[in-house]
């Protein structure tokens, strides 16, 4: 049965600082191990869906089968073994949740101790609404109904493939196609579930959407699919937030995210990310390679991405805009900690078709221990973009001396009238500073992670509030013990 | 009678095989001002520096005492939080963090030790508009980034307004260069008199007199070669001031 075994003391005992480290002990119904047709249309029928999907997944598996996963990030981890991880887990219930009230206790529990109430009296006052989404499927979403008043559709995607069909149908791997790459092939073929908004023309979301993502089950990849449609004249805040329990085993998370942004509407996309780093050494920790991409179909459309990436050991992601509509604007502000034995290849690209477009980018990199960070951007003007503007910031903090920083900034410029610009530096935390702070009664620790913060500022002012003071706690946790 | 607060005896210190501080001697009492003068490269940052426990230093021989306990065994931040506070002539910028977070994490690294209540936002906020109304310090500025684009009078207010703040019992006023902006020092000058009472001890550290006109010492020590050549009251910093250095450098 359903008995909670978890061990949270276990970060403790290892030294670790990773608090969202526990397992929760809940029956789950997993899929063979492996990889295959039959597992695909097995997933496809758990999840009771319609012929068209199923076909699309086997298309996106043939096609898989016959790439090569990439090596041209600066990466190294061994070889995963696409055969020998469960691709499907759900937890065990006899039905369908229709509200929280028959979800099973242990998950709200697990959420609770993630910081993540849903219980949606505890939210406070109503500005989160939350779609959690555990192991391969979506557990509980929030506030749907009082969404529904203004016509925004927030639910798993699972159920917006059998109750939205047409919307999902149109818009799903339109921005990021199965023959886009290695890892967003794979996740077109296995995706479980993931969450899915609609904001009607005209509506400002009265809410920031907020999911959830858990990884539970052992030797289980996670793939979730998101798709949020911002209709012409909408707009929506949306959060993101991941945590992993500890396993010395790696785990798989390959995602996709896309991100459709139709005629004068606007989407902020913001993402807290806190998957298991794996321990000092390097052993266990997530394998994160996801895509996340979103189009500006529309004039004077604008999306900006905002990360904080602490988590996982390897990550491989690169959110990207592209800038179709005339006017439309892209953003990407983000900030990557990687410590110990963490690796980060992370960036992103700004593709210009419309005219005026214009993006920017604040990317800042903190590495510590023995990790090793990336940045990797493409800025690509395209001969119809006339009047493009972009303007790139790459900054890298070094702790210690045994971690290393590169930056990668493409630019592919095929129009005369655009204006690129960019900028990059590379900085240690000077004696100075800490000296500074020291002199003035702060430890060595806290002025690490005030002078971190500062470092940061420009990107954190970017997120949301509370998720701000979320992120900067992560941060601190993060570079503990980087010092001395 | 008097309590001693700083206790230094035949302190020799150096930066990787040079020898800076060579057998000094001093000892500072509660409620006494010192100054230290002498010649540009005499080393007399190096003390300060030494004193503070900034990185980067070896202690080949001697002993600090601070309030009887080992100073050289504390940490710079446990030996700020004891009181002893440095006044620095070249303030560092620490890029995206504003004054208040950064003085507010002082105050309250500070008072913890202390076994006082951390200040919570609000009472820090008034404590630290009300210090600062008195130094002439804008509110802007405390929401700037610590000294970054300050002016020269910028920073030493706001290491003025640190000073009045965290409250310590022991100062150090580095100036050890010559480059000294006089108006800019007038501020500081109030700031330590301000809080000159009979438990608080200073140390002066100047090339020029003219400081000393501004904070009066009790004592006056000439310093060269890593140690102290002659020693008298406030005037014989007039005599450095009209005769030079030259006079002591020889007499050794």
């Amino acid at each position: 049965m359903t008995t909670e075994q978890e061990k949270p003391e276990i970060a403790d005992e290892s030294g670790d600082k990773y608090k969202y480290g526990f397992v929760t002990d809940i029956a789950s119904d997993t899929a063979p191990k492996g990889l295959s047709e039959d597992i695909i249309r097995l997933i496809s029928q758990k999840k009771g869906e319609p012929d068209w999907l199923l076909e699309r997944r086997l298309e996106a598996f043939r096609f898989w089968q016959k790439l090569k996963e990439p090596t041209w990030a600066k990466l190294s981890y061994d070889k995963i073994d696409y055969q020998d991880l469960y691709y499907y887990s759900a937890p065990k219930q006899k039905v369908a949740p229709k509200s929280l009230d028959e979800v099973d206790p242990e998950l709200l529990k697990t959420y609770e101790k993630l910081g993540i109430p849903l219980k949606e009296q505890e939210v406070l006052s109503g500005v989160v609404a939350v779609d959690a989404v555990f192991d391969s499927v979506s557990v509980a979403t929030t506030y749907r109904a009082k969404l529904a008043e203004k016509g925004v559709i927030f639910c798993p995607i699972s159920e917006a493939i059998k109750e939205y069909p047409e919307l999902v149908k149109k818009y799903l791997g339109s921005v990021v196609p199965y023959t886009d790459n290695f890892f967003a092939c794979l996740n077109s073929a296995v995706f479980t579930d993931g969450s899915f908004v609609y904001i009607p023309k005209g509506v400002r979301c009265p809410m920031e959407l907020s999911t959830y993502f858990r990884i539970n089950a052992q030797n289980t990849g996670q793939f979730e699919r998101t798709l949020i449609i911002a209709d012409e004249g909408s707009y929506v805040s949306y959060l993101e937030g991941c945590t992993a329990p500890q396993r010395d085993e790696n785990q798989l998370h390959a995602a996709i995210v896309e991100i459709v942004v139709l005629k004068d509407a606007e989407v902020k996309y913001s993402t807290v990310q806190n998957w298991y780093p794996g321990d000092k050494d390097g052993k266990g920790g997530v394998y994160n390679f996801v895509t996340k991409r979103a189009a500006c179909r529309g004039a004077n459309s604008k999306v900006s991405w905002t990360q904080v990436e602490t988590g996982s050991a390897i990550t491989w992601k690169y959110p990207s805009c592209i800038l179709q509509g005339d006017n439309s604007v892209g953003e990407f502000y983000s900030v990557a900690i990687t410590n110990n034995r963490q690796q980060a290849d992370t960036g992103t690209k700004m593709i210009h078709l419309g005219c005026n477009t214009s993006s920017k980018i604040i990317s800042k990199g903190i590495s510590a221990g023995r990790s090793n960070q990336t940045y990797r951007g493409l800025v690509k003007v395209s001969p119809n973009a006339d009047n493009a503007r972009n303007y790139s910031q790459c900054d890298s903090l070094l702790i210690g001396p045994d971690c290393g920083s590169h930056t990668i900034p493409y630019v592919e410029n095929r129009n005369k009238t655009a204006k690129l610009e960019h900028e990059a530096t590379t900085s240690k935390i000077s004696e100075e500073q800490l000296f500074y702070c020291q002199q003035r009664g702060i430890g060595e620790e806290e002025a690490v992670s005030l002078i971190v913060n500062g470092f940061c500022k420009e990107v954190m002012q970017h997120l949301p509030l509370e998720f701000a003071i979320e992120a900067a706690k992560l941060i601190n946790i993060s570079l503990e013990g980087s010092v001395g | 009678m008097k309590t001693p607060l700083l206790e230094i005896e035949d302190l020799c210190a150096r930066v990787a095989d040079k020898e800076i501080i060579k057998g000094f001697n001093l000892t500072i009492n509660e409620g006494e001002v010192h100054a230290i003068m002498g010649p540009n490269g005499a080393g007399k940052s190096t003390l300060s520096h030494v004193l503070c426990g900034k990185p980067g230093y070896e202690i080949t021989s001697g002993t600090v005492r601070y309030k009887g306990k080992n100073l050289l065994a504390m940490a710079p931040e446990e030996r700020a939080r004891e009181g002893i506070f440095l006044i620095m002539q070249y303030p560092v910028e620490i890029p995206g963090v504003p004054v208040t977070t950064f003085l507010k994490h002082a105050v309250n690294a500070i008072r913890q030790h202390r076994h006082e209540p951390e200040l919570d936002t609000m009472e820090f906020i008034k404590l630290l508009r009300e210090e600062g109304k008195k130094l002439g310090i804008n509110p802007d500025m405390l929401k700037r980034p610590i000294n970054v684009g300050f002016s020269g009078g910028e920073k030493k207010r706001l290491e003025a307004l640190q000073l009045a703040i965290l409250k310590p019992q022991f100062s150090i006023l580095d100036e050890a260069d010559s480059g000294l902006d006089v108006d800019a020092m007038k501020v500081v000058a109030e700031a330590i008199n301000a809080e000159r009472t009979e438990h608080n001890a200073m140390l002066v550290i100047t090339h020029y007199q003219r400081l000393l006109k501004d904070i009066v010492p009790d004592y006056v020590h000439i310093y060269a070669d890593g140690h102290i050549v002659a020693s008298g009251n406030k005037d014989l910093a007039l005599e450095v001031e009209e005769q030079g250095y030259a006079q002591f450098l020889k007499e050794k």
